[in-house]
């Protein structure tokens, strides 16, 4: 590696990982060991923010009472990207939510600060409160982000949870989301980053007594050397909860495409329906995308379902769009779009703001003409 | 309508194509004037759908030797997009599903492609929705269709129908229609046919590929065509569509052994 990580140990306590360990063997730090070694100042995500209705600061005595339980009961404690977070301690953000709150946006913004930038958020969901919270990561520098979100969902409460990250070509996010539900209580998670050197994401659902239901999808674009990496784990501990989970990738230029989704079904989460589809898109012959399922099952009374697929862009899809008089440029564009938009419209209304699938498929994604000034592509700025 | 004056649209001559290296088609000769409706009828594996495949540019295909003459130019050097383009049209046996890929935008991507190439303005997204409402009583289509992805979970028949909802917005010179009949039910085929029947006229034609009398009972050809082994090998009047109705194909084998392939 070009610089140390020394100081990334003396953080965290704990070495850095190796890729010897089976969860880091595809992912490449390099760009984490480039970055300067210092701790840079996280700006509040709350500055100037109005929180809405329904949304509120958590006391102190709360946020000590609850920071972490997420983290116990999803097994975190021991993962190398809470280890670093947990060994910075970071202000902690803390939101409390009850009844049905009016939708809210985060944005931890790294800008062009050097160094490692660190976030630590928490938010709570009471017996049957809803959500729809953008959380936003970005970046314009060579910094690393570190960013962990704890959540708490109490019985019947609904969370919509948008997370995009938006990087730069030096920087570094590592995000580990720990999320405890309660029976009854939904989570939709969609997630998308882009643009990153390097992007590690970490989502871990327990549904601690079961009869939750958690959606995900989410979608990662690699170009260039970059390399993003998403490991998911979600462990059913009570009877008849559902999981519904979608990871795509699309993979150009070298770049390096990973995701692993551990499910665990234990003895007593029978009746549980759970299904895991990974598709893969290899825009290039230099890209790699790794995908593996990881199901631990052991009730005998469940639907699981899981499914891998990698593959280019389709010819005979390709054809159909040229036999109308599309031309094959914007054909690729058409069905690219088209891959991304099936998890990109899961996002929060708010994230149209940023227009994720402009700055994924670059300027001249736009079918239609557009008034507004067109994104740059990411990365090739 | 046959007018021996009309213009010659499609001229086909000694069409060889293979796929992998496999000679699929042994030397196609055809000639299409404006006005003219054809039907290709053959056996499976006769060449059929691989003529319609390469007259609109399937990358599949290699054509190893002969002419397609599209009006005033060669057409085997245009990409798909642009025989596209100027108003060749390919109704799919298959129509492929793309997810994620609105219908209505397609529609539109593919109607000013077409209209840009014939000197017309492009249309907005109203101007494009009254046209494409007006275009949906063509195939008597439910406009939530519009709304969906291209094909997506649509049936075999809502599929064929959208083929025809394409053709009528994008107005070709000419139609090949690609076993347009198979799959659908007696009512879908009819509506199918009756659209074809809207879109044909004196300066357009239309080059069925079908099985089956049943559609030609709806669509009337000038001329029928009896495809084997990757050539024409015989041709006549709508009767012979009858005649294949009666006699079945088994004629077909002792003709080839009188007209060998010929080798390009």
């Amino acid at each position: 590696m070009a610089g140390s990580t020394a100081w990334l140990e003396g953080l965290a306590g704990a070495p850095v990982p190796s890729r010897r360990l089976e969860d880091w063997r595809f992912t490449d730090l390099t760009a984490l060991a480039a970055i300067h070694p210092k701790l840079a100042m996280a700006p509040d995500p709350l500055a100037g923010v109005t929180l809405p209705a329904g949304v509120s600061r958590l006391s102190s005595e709360a946020v000590e009472a609850l920071l972490g339980r997420a983290l116990h009961a999803n097994h975190s404690e021991q993962h190398w990207l809470v280890q670093l977070n947990q060994g910075i301690q970071p202000a902690v953000v803390g939101l409390g939510v009850s009844g049905a709150a009016q939708p809210l946006e985060l944005i931890c913004d790294a800008g062009e600060a050097e160094g490692l930038v660190p976030w630590r958020i928490l938010l709570v969901l009471e017996e049957g409160a809803s959500l729809e919270l953008l959380q936003v990561q970005r970046s314009s520098g060579a910094n690393a982000t570190t960013v962990i979100t704890e959540v708490l969902l109490g019985a019947g409460s609904e969370l919509r949870l948008g997370s995009l990250g938006l990087g730069d070509r030096q920087a570094c996010l590592l995000t580990h989301l720990a999320v405890e539900q309660a029976p009854g209580s939904t989570l939709a998670l969609t997630s998308a980053s882009a643009g990153w050197a390097l992007s590690r994401f970490e989502p871990r659902v327990v549904q601690s007594h079961g009869a939750a239901h958690t959606q995900m999808r989410s979608l990662q674009w690699v170009d260039d050397q970059q390399c993003a990496d998403t490991h998911s784990a979600i462990r059913f501990d009570g009877p008849g909860g559902t999981l519904d989970q979608l990871h795509k990738a699309v993979a150009d230029g070298a770049a390096r495409s990973v995701f692993n989704g551990a499910i665990s079904v234990p003895r007593a989460a029978q009746q549980t329906e759970a299904s895991q589809l990974s598709r893969s898109l290899l825009l290039s012959d230099r890209a790699r995308i790794d995908t593996k399922p990881q199901l631990e099952i052991v009730a005998d009374d469940v639907r699981c379902a899981h499914g891998a697929t990698v593959s280019r862009l389709q010819q005979d899809e390709l054809f159909y769009l040229q036999s109308r008089g599309i031309a094959a440029a914007q054909a690729s564009r058409l069905l690219l779009r088209g891959f991304c938009d099936e998890v990109l419209r899961g996002l929060p209304a708010a994230a149209a703001t940023w227009r994720p699938l402009e700055r994924l498929l670059g300027a001249d994604t736009q079918l239609s003409p557009d008034p507004e000034q067109p994104a740059a592509p990411l990365g090739k700025v | 309508m046959i007018r021996p004056d009309a213009p010659i649209l499609l001229e086909i001559q000694g069409l060889h194509a293979s796929v992998d290296e496999q000679p699929i088609l042994n030397g196609v000769n055809l000639t299409i004037r404006a006005g003219e409706i054809h039907a290709v009828m053959g056996r499976n594996g006769s060449g059929k759908s691989t003529l319609s495949k390469v007259l609109a540019g399937h990358p599949a295909y290699t054509v190893t030797a002969g002419s397609v003459r599209y009006q005033d130019v060669n057409l085997l050097e245009l990409e798909p997009e642009q025989r596209a383009r100027i108003g060749l049209f390919l109704g799919f046996q298959y129509p492929v599903e793309i997810p994620g890929v609105s219908n209505l935008e397609f529609l539109r991507v593919a109607t000013n492609a077409r209209r840009q190439e014939r000197g017309d303005d492009e249309l907005d997204t109203f101007a494009f929705e009254d046209l494409v409402r007006e275009r949906l009583n063509v195939v008597q289509m439910d406009p939530a269709f519009l709304e969906r992805s291209v094909n997506q979970g649509f049936s075999g028949g809502e599929k064929k129908r959208n083929e025809i909802l394409q053709m009528a917005l994008l107005e070709p010179l000419v139609a090949i229609l690609d076993e347009t009949d198979s799959g659908l039910d007696i009512d879908a085929l009819r509506i199918v046919a009756s659209g074809v029947n809207q879109l044909a006229g004196p300066h357009t034609a239309t080059l069925l590929i079908t099985h089956y009398q049943r559609l030609l009972d709806l669509i009337t050809p000038d001329f029928v065509h009896v495809m084997a082994a990757g050539r024409i090998l015989r041709s006549g009047g709508k009767e012979l569509a009858l005649e294949l109705e009666r006699t079945g194909y088994d004629w077909v084998d002792a003709e080839l052994a009188r007209q060998p392939v010929e080798v390009p």
